[in-house]
């Protein structure tokens, strides 16, 4: 596995291998997916679009329905517009969604085709039946599919969202680039705390929707354009997540005067309390006993298991906010982060873990725009006891013989990921049973007959 | 929904009744797609032309055809796609080719290369950075060969992947070979294939002469997709036929460099790889033959044309006894699934051949297709060879070169007299493919780059009992209640190929088909009245609120 890859490092400036990133429009086309009645529509060659949906699938084992404009090399010359007022008129006289939601691909965006301009065209032109909605990102080679996440978040509400001048009793939460399980007990916590919210994007019964025998091009969840369009009169904006959130609420505050804060994604308990807390502090209400307990039983397991998680070396890898909150959770368990990288570009994301570390791994190594070619080469020259990342972490688990935790986007190879959150303190029990249940079952592997134990 | 179609129409109803549903330009388009079959009858269908923007294509792009399908697994090259991130990452891995290093050799299939582009290698052209990406490759793997590819973005800035691997070959001292296979050429993969086909045969094939067996061939257009390259490989060399190359499935640039001193080509996947079957026997005189060899019947009569051409009655007495003894094999597994299976129908939406192929594997299991279809076919993979005359060449075709093939002035060594292979092709065993429609039955389908709806609609109507595609739609027939096997890359399974093949492709659909828990799919209270409750307590909403 992996046997042409190195020990020795050698600086790279323009080769990447081994990616641990992805290009922004497949961040762009899973947001689109949170919107309630909404068709993504990948605006360049048709290949994009085969391979973003083919690999939303992969990753959620559902449907993932979208359109492309189909270029041929008449458009790449030529322009688009002609592409997109055709497949715009075709989406709504054969498909039907409520909205379209349109983004950029690279090709399209070194064209430099004008979206707005094209679709306001094509509705003085009759081509967009009435009530029905075209948005658009334009993402850009800049970032990765998290930035396109972001930047599709950003234009729902540069499109979407409304001010009535009257303000609502309610909040806007931007849960990040998570998975449907993640949004779907976030939205029960919110519910537990009595905190009303507009969650959005939000594609829990979207991409876990339940087997019927009947399929559902458009199924009963997303945020509804309804929902969408009152977040501007919400009191406040949590984003979870600065790399997947942080534009839309700044959107929203620039747009609409709605106040935001930053939070980490509520992975771990640290950044659950500080999520809790948020929610406390703006609705005045005390989190119900059973948030409490859930804490507690986390702690619990935390504690119980603490001997075979204290001082293990971890490597972690994947999406900047997933990383983030990762670290501190397993630093909280006596954990110590050695090597911790990010595909997706940002100075943000070193200076975070360096701070979180400062007094637990000083020395640890720490890269954004990294990719796991190198990771793989350091972990060869000084191993590790764990490795957390996607699935593409697998082949560097199986060469060196890491326990492996699948962690983050995408995860081709496991269930469970779309149904039991991470994110909360159930999500962090979750977390706690998968790096104990690798760690025990690496020990049971290893250990001679003698010190084979029954009870751990 | 827009869908009309619930109730079951006859195929040419049924195809009427789809086209209501889309624009009058778009139906009149699309109309030309779709065949309702009529078996006796010249018919003919529209192919490897635009899909309709907006439309819902399962298609891919040029890149995906040339990287993706035809270049990717080879094992022993560094494949550096030179574009943004996504195009390489999307293609690492996925395909399920699976490959092998030779010994000593290098394996790169776990590898994913990429210059990963950013704004200012768009603003100030990338080529530089690809330069580097390729020294820095070079230093750190020293791989025999290294191939480039171009991505949209990349064309569309003017990078020469071509140029720079010229220029980087000389520099290197290894083969560097640059496919211009920007996404936007062509309407589909096709384009793509045929790209990567003049590369290898320009770049590869024929540098290394060396002797070879008296029955030794290539395999052509075969992807090891799931290990079918090797179950193939077993069988032949259990036939003592002996495989020099396979393009490209587990495919090694050494044998590819050999391969033009086979005495035969075969041609498993004929739209991908017919360009390299044509300019191998232009260059090199080695005839071509197309075979079969998914389904139990179809790997037989495959054996016996390759008997057939050597004209050995030794070789053609053990092809006899290796086809009795797996035959038996693989019956013995089958029959007993095949009571489970007889009668049922099946859909079949796969890429450019095995809409076809896969017809015999599923005859073979009781089972009749009902519709088929390819994504990226062109006319002749539907109506047969014939009709390549009649084919008209439009610009979409136009900017992808066809090879100027002369005869190789040392190397032009065919392995059998001019009249005996003029006799071969007109008895139809050599050079000859007469297409999908002529072994489909009355009141099926054949369509061509099918759209989301007419999936919807012809399901709704047909009702089979699997419906075989890809990864995109996989899901959309489970949730309609409906199993699915991908085709293109197996899901987890395989090899389908030869009679190992044949009887794990058995199980498979034995299992999908047959799985008890699609019994499962209403709960019980949604199979009968509301009862009467004795309790009278408060619904979910309000115990929460
Ligand atoms: S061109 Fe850009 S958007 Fe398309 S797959 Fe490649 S990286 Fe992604
Ligand atoms: S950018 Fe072009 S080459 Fe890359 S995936 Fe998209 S269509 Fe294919």
């Amino acid at each position: 596995m992996l046997d042409q890859t190195p020990k020795k490092v050698v600086e790279r400036e323009a080769l990447r291998i081994n990616p641990a990133k992805t290009c922004q429009p497949i961040g762009a086309m899973y947001a689109s997916l949170g919107i309630h009645g909404c068709l993504p529509h990948s605006h360049g060659s048709q290949g994009c679009c085969a391979y973003h949906r083919s690999h939303l699938t992969r990753h959620y084992k559902e449907p993932v329905m979208a359109a492309t404009s189909s270029f041929t090399e008449g458009a790449a010359v030529f322009g688009g517009g002609a592409n997109l007022r055709q497949a715009v008129n075709n989406i709504f006289h054969v498909y039907n969604p409520d909205i379209i939601a349109v983004h950029t691909t690279c090709l399209s965006e070194t064209i430099g085709d004008d979206i707005p301009s094209l679709v306001n065209q094509a509705r003085d032109d009759g081509l967009i039946p009435a009530g029905k909605l075209v948005i658009h990102t334009n993402p850009s080679y800049e970032g990765s599919h998290v930035t396109g996440f972001s930047n599709m978040c950003r234009s729902m509400v540069s499109y979407l969202t409304e001010s009535s001048g009257e303000k609502k009793n309610q909040l806007n939460v931007l849960p990040g680039f998570v998975e449907p399980s993640d949004m779907r007990e976030i939205k029960r916590i919110l519910r537990k705390i009595g905190a009303p919210a507009v969650v959005f994007p939000d594609t829990s019964d979207v991409l876990d929707a339940p087997q019927t025998g009947k399929f559902n091009m458009y199924p009963k969840g997303g945020v509804t354009l309804a929902a969408m369009k009152t977040t501007g009169d919400s009191q406040k904006t949590l984003a979870l997540g600065a790399f997947a959130s942080e534009d839309a609420a700044k959107m929203l505050q620039t747009k609409a005067e709605v106040p935001y804060e930053v939070l980490d994604l509520p992975i771990g308990l640290a950044a659950t309390d500080r999520f809790i807390e948020a929610l406390v502090e703006l609705t005045g209400n005390e989190p119900p006993a059973s948030i409490t307990d859930d804490r507690g039983r986390l702690l619990d397991m935390m504690l119980d298991y603490q001997q075979y998680l204290y001082g293990k070396k971890v490597a972690i890898a994947g999406d900047p906010d997933h990383v983030i909150a990762m670290t501190e959770f397993m630093v909280s368990m006596g954990m110590i982060p050695t090597y911790v990288i990010t595909g997706t570009p940002g100075k943000k994301f070193t200076l975070k873990i360096k701070a979180i570390l400062r007094d637990v791994n000083p020395k640890a190594k720490v890269k954004a725009a990294a990719d796991f070619f190198e990771l793989h080469q350091w972990i060869k020259n000084e191993p590790v006891d764990l490795l957390i990342s996607n699935t593409y972490g697998k082949y560097i688990a199986r060469a060196e013989d890491v326990p492996f935790v699948r962690f983050g986007f995408p995860i081709l190879d496991r269930t469970g990921h779309s149904y039991f959150p991470t994110v909360g303190y159930v999500g962090g029990m979750r977390l706690v049973e998968k790096i104990t249940g690798v760690l025990l079952d690496r020990k049971d592997r290893d250990d001679p007959d003698e010190t084979f134990e029954l009870v751990m | 929904m827009t869908q009309k179609a619930t109730t079951t129409l006859k195929n040419e109803a049924l195809v009427d009744e789809i086209v209501t549903m889309y624009p009058p330009k778009v139906a009149r388009k699309r109309r030309k797609h779709m065949v309702p079959v009529a078996p006796g009858t010249e018919q003919k269908i529209e192919a490897n032309a635009r899909s309709v923007p907006g439309i819902i294509t399962q298609r891919g792009c040029c890149y995906a055809g040339c990287k993706g399908v035809v270049l990717g697994p080879i094992v022993d090259m560094v494949h550096i796609v030179h574009g943004p991130v996504g195009c390489s990452f999307y293609a690492w891995g996925t395909r399920r080719n699976q490959g092998r290093a030779r010994k000593g050799g290098q394996n790169f299939l776990e590898y994913c290369f990429s210059t990963d582009m950013q704004p200012d290698n768009i603003i100030f052209g990338g080529e530089k950075k690809l330069r580097k990406a390729i020294t820095e490759a070079y230093e750190i793997f020293k791989p025999k060969a290294i191939s480039l590819h171009a991505t949209c973005p990349a064309g569309l800035i003017g990078d020469d992947v071509v140029g720079v691997g010229r220029e980087m070959s000389e520099k290197l001292g290894i083969p560097v070979i640059g496919f211009a296979c920007e996404g936007y050429k062509g309407v589909s993969q096709s384009a793509g294939h045929h790209l990567a086909n003049n590369g290898l045969f320009e770049r590869v094939v024929g540098r290394d002469d060396v002797e070879t067996d008296k029955f030794s061939i290539n395999m052509l257009g075969e992807y090891n997709i799931g290990g079918d390259s090797w179950e193939i490989e077993r069988i032949f060399e259990k036939c003592g036929i002996h495989i020099v190359s396979t393009f490209s499935g587990n495919g090694s640039f050494a044998e590819m460099a050999k391969s033009h001193n086979a005495k035969l080509n075969i041609v498993q996947c004929y739209r991908s790889i017919n360009y390299m079957a044509e300019m191998m026997e232009e260059k090199f005189g080695i005839p071509w033959l197309k075979v079969n060899v998914i389904g139990l019947k179809a790997t037989s009569k495959s054996l016996r044309k390759i008997g057939e051409y050597f004209e050995d009655a030794k070789l053609s007495a053990r092809i006899e006894e290796v086809i009795a003894e797996e035959e038996a094999a693989a019956e013995k597994e089958i029959a007993p699934i095949r009571e489970r299976l007889e009668g049922k129908t099946a859909m079949l939406f796969t890429g450019g051949s095995r809409a076809h192929h896969y017809q015999s594997l599923f005859k073979d299991l009781g089972m009749k297709t009902v519709v088929a279809g390819e994504e990226f076919a062109h006319r002749d993979d539907y109506e047969g060879r014939k009709v390549i005359p009649t084919i008209k060449i439009d610009a979409d075709s136009r900017n992808i070169t066809e090879l100027k093939v002369e005869p190789d002035p040392k190397r032009y060594n065919p392995p059998k007299t001019g009249e005996e292979i003029s006799r071969l092709k007109e008895d139809g065993l050599l050079s000859e493919y007469e297409g999908m429609l002529p072994d489909m039955m009355d009141n099926t389908i054949l369509v061509d780059d099918i759209t989301h709806l007419e999936q919807e609609m012809m399901i709704a109507s047909y009702k089979p009992d699997i419906v075989c595609s890809g990864i995109k739609d996989k899901y959309i027939f489970e949730k309609m209640g409906i199993p699915s096997k991908q085709l293109h890359n197996y899901d987890y399974s395989g090899p389908f190929a030869g009679y190992h093949g044949a009887a794990n492709f058995a199980r498979d659909i034995d299992m999908r088909v047959n799985n008890p828990a699609w019994k499962m799919i209403q709960a019980p209270w949604q199979k009968r009245p509301m009862i009467k409750a004795e309790m009278m307590v408060e619904t979910e909403k309000e115990i929460l609120a």
